[in-house]
């Protein structure tokens, strides 16, 4: 049981009009760890992450093939809503977009639509999910203030929470800490490795020493292709191709 | 040499300061400009308009030697714009808001059919008013119905409608991908999507647009010069003519009585303030509702 996979994704490919964006790429992603997805920028990195919760249905130029099986559900040719398949998924984009709306409701939001409204079976879960993005003792006391007053740090905590509201076992993060400060990214970090137990974490990050402190599994892409995949120990201390170890010393980028 | 090239860089650098202050000039030239013709227009509305401006005016409509420079006031065509305005704005909203939200949710991954839509509209806009009202003339003699206040508003809702679908359709526009990509991953459904998040964020824009098409509603002459007619009463019902204060603008302008014209400037100056006092009340109030707009 150490490592069961959660997703899988075999032989996908996209691309916008002639332009091959990722080529064939194979991974497994491992259950309840954190999967660090590496790679300069433009490599795919983000692209593949989208297409992991269908949003390149958004981009109809974007031409989507292969199979993505997230707990052996082809997601890509699935019947199920693709609203569904999305609310199984946190996600954590680049920088925070707080919805239009108060603290309370940025939370509510999530599990409101899904139908749950109980009035203070909302009041606990909202605090619970802000207690577990570590924000609910700086905003426990305005909460019916705009999202839009917090700042950018305590924002991508919000949007986490937000995320974590709609009670998903995954977490999409696409490069969440570029927009914060040293010290916001730091208080991420140490979200994900609390919450890794209990969530499979996919974190895009093109900083390399971010992805050493706290990937337990690493896929490695350069130029829409998968070059290494493996546990980090190993990747870090024995990489296995000429183009990763180039990365490590840093002479890509 | 070398310094052959300094005195060549500092001869850019010289020109690159005097661009900036020649274009720094046009601006700030053409600011004062349009600021001056707006203050010119109402100063002369003013002057002219004050004067002859009455409770009388406001309270009364016209009776027998009103058009002579007599008793009576234009209540008439006040009321006529007001219920004429605000029908024709709220049809056009109740049908644009829709039409905006499909363009910019349901249609945004078929961008070529919305910016022929776009397109289109912006030739509607672009449409004289005179000609909508000559269209809405030809269809009502084609059902035999006379100049009534139904067909103004028909009319003029058909006028204000690219404007306001153009103008919402603007602030939708400004909706960042995230924030869709975002609401999406909460698991949000396409209407969830319109109604609950891109409302709530383009607030002040459609209050803009309303406001866009209120105005150019109230201060039309030529949509209703056929379709609404004009009496010296009140109306009571849908298909009854009804007065607009443009149109008794225009017709008080024409008389050679000089009293009459005068009060053609006092009528102005009611038609001005209630677009003023319409725009800044609104404002007020959408202040209550846009503070939860995120500014990116």
């Amino acid at each position: 049981m150490e490592n069961q996979t959660k997703i899988k994704v075999e032989s996908l490919n996209l691309s916008i009009g002639n332009k091959v964006i990722l080529n064939d790429i194979n991974i497994s992603i491992p259950k309840n760890k954190i999967t660090v997805i590496l790679g300069p920028s433009g490599c795919g990195k983000s692209t593949l992450m989208k297409s992991m919760n269908r949003l390149t249905d958004l981009y109809p130029e974007m031409k989507v093939s292969g199979n993505i099986f997230i707990d052996d559900e082809d997601i890509l040719h699935t019947k199920n809503d693709v609203t569904e398949i999305r609310k199984r998924m946190g996600l954590l984009s680049q920088r925070p977009y707080p919805l239009p709306m108060s603290i309370y409701k940025n939370v509510a939001y999530g599990l409101k639509i899904s139908g749950r409204v109980n009035k203070q079976l909302l009041n606990k879960r909202v605090e619970h999910y802000l207690q577990q993005a570590s924000l609910w003792n700086e905003v426990k006391d305005r909460l019916k203030d705009p999202a839009s007053s917090l700042s950018i740090g305590q924002q991508q905590r919000l949007c986490l929470a937000r995320g974590l509201a709609v009670d998903p076992d995954i977490i999409l993060a696409d490069e969440p800490t570029s927009a914060l400060d040293p010290i916001s990214s730091q208080e991420i970090e140490k979200k994900f490795l609390e919450l890794k137990g209990n969530y499979t974490i996919i974190l895009v990050t093109h900083i390399l020493r971010q992805a050493a402190r706290i990937a337990d599994y690493v896929v490695f892409m350069y130029l829409g292709e998968v070059i290494e995949q493996g546990p980090a120990k190993e990747f870090f201390s024995n990489p296995q191709t000429e183009i990763t170890k180039a990365y490590l010393r840093g002479s890509i980028n | 040499m070398k310094k052959d090239s300094n005195k060549k860089t500092s001869f850019k650098k010289q020109r690159l300061k005097y661009e900036e202050y020649f274009f720094r000039g046009v601006m700030l030239l053409s600011s004062c400009l349009i600021a001056f013709i707006l203050g010119l227009i109402i100063y002369s509305i003013l002057v002219k308009g004050v004067p002859s401006l009455s409770w009388e005016m406001i309270t009364q409509t016209p009776k027998g030697g009103f058009y002579f420079g007599k008793e009576g006031g234009i209540l008439n065509a006040i009321i006529g714009s007001i219920y004429l305005a605000f029908g024709a704005t709220f049809i056009a909203f109740i049908i644009g808001l829709p039409i905006s939200l499909y363009m910019n949710v349901w249609l945004s991954h078929k961008e070529k059919w919305v910016n022929m839509l776009r397109f289109i509209l912006d030739l509607l806009w672009g449409i004289p008013s005179i000609v909508y009202g000559a269209f809405g003339f030809t269809i009502m003699i084609l059902l035999g119905i006379k100049a009534s206040l139904l067909a103004g508003i028909i009319v003029t809702a058909l006028l204000i409608l690219p404007i306001m679908i153009r103008a919402i359709d603007e602030g939708l526009k400004t909706v960042p991908k995230g924030l869709k990509e975002s609401s999406y991953s909460l698991g949000s459904t396409k209407s969830e999507l319109a109604f609950k998040i891109m409302l709530r964020q383009c607030i002040p824009g459609i209050v803009t647009a309303v406001l866009l098409s209120f105005g150019r509603a109230i201060g039309d002459a030529a949509a209703v010069l056929f379709t609404t007619g004009f009496t010296d009463n009140i109306p009571t019902a849908l298909n009854q003519p009804t007065a607009t204060l443009p149109l008794a603008i225009f017709f008080q302008l024409s008389s050679p009585i000089p009293e009459v014209k005068e009060r053609a400037y006092a009528a102005a100056v009611i038609l001005t303030s209630i677009i003023l006092i319409i725009s800044v009340l609104s404002r007020v109030l959408t202040q209550k509702y846009n503070k939860h707009t995120i500014k990116f």
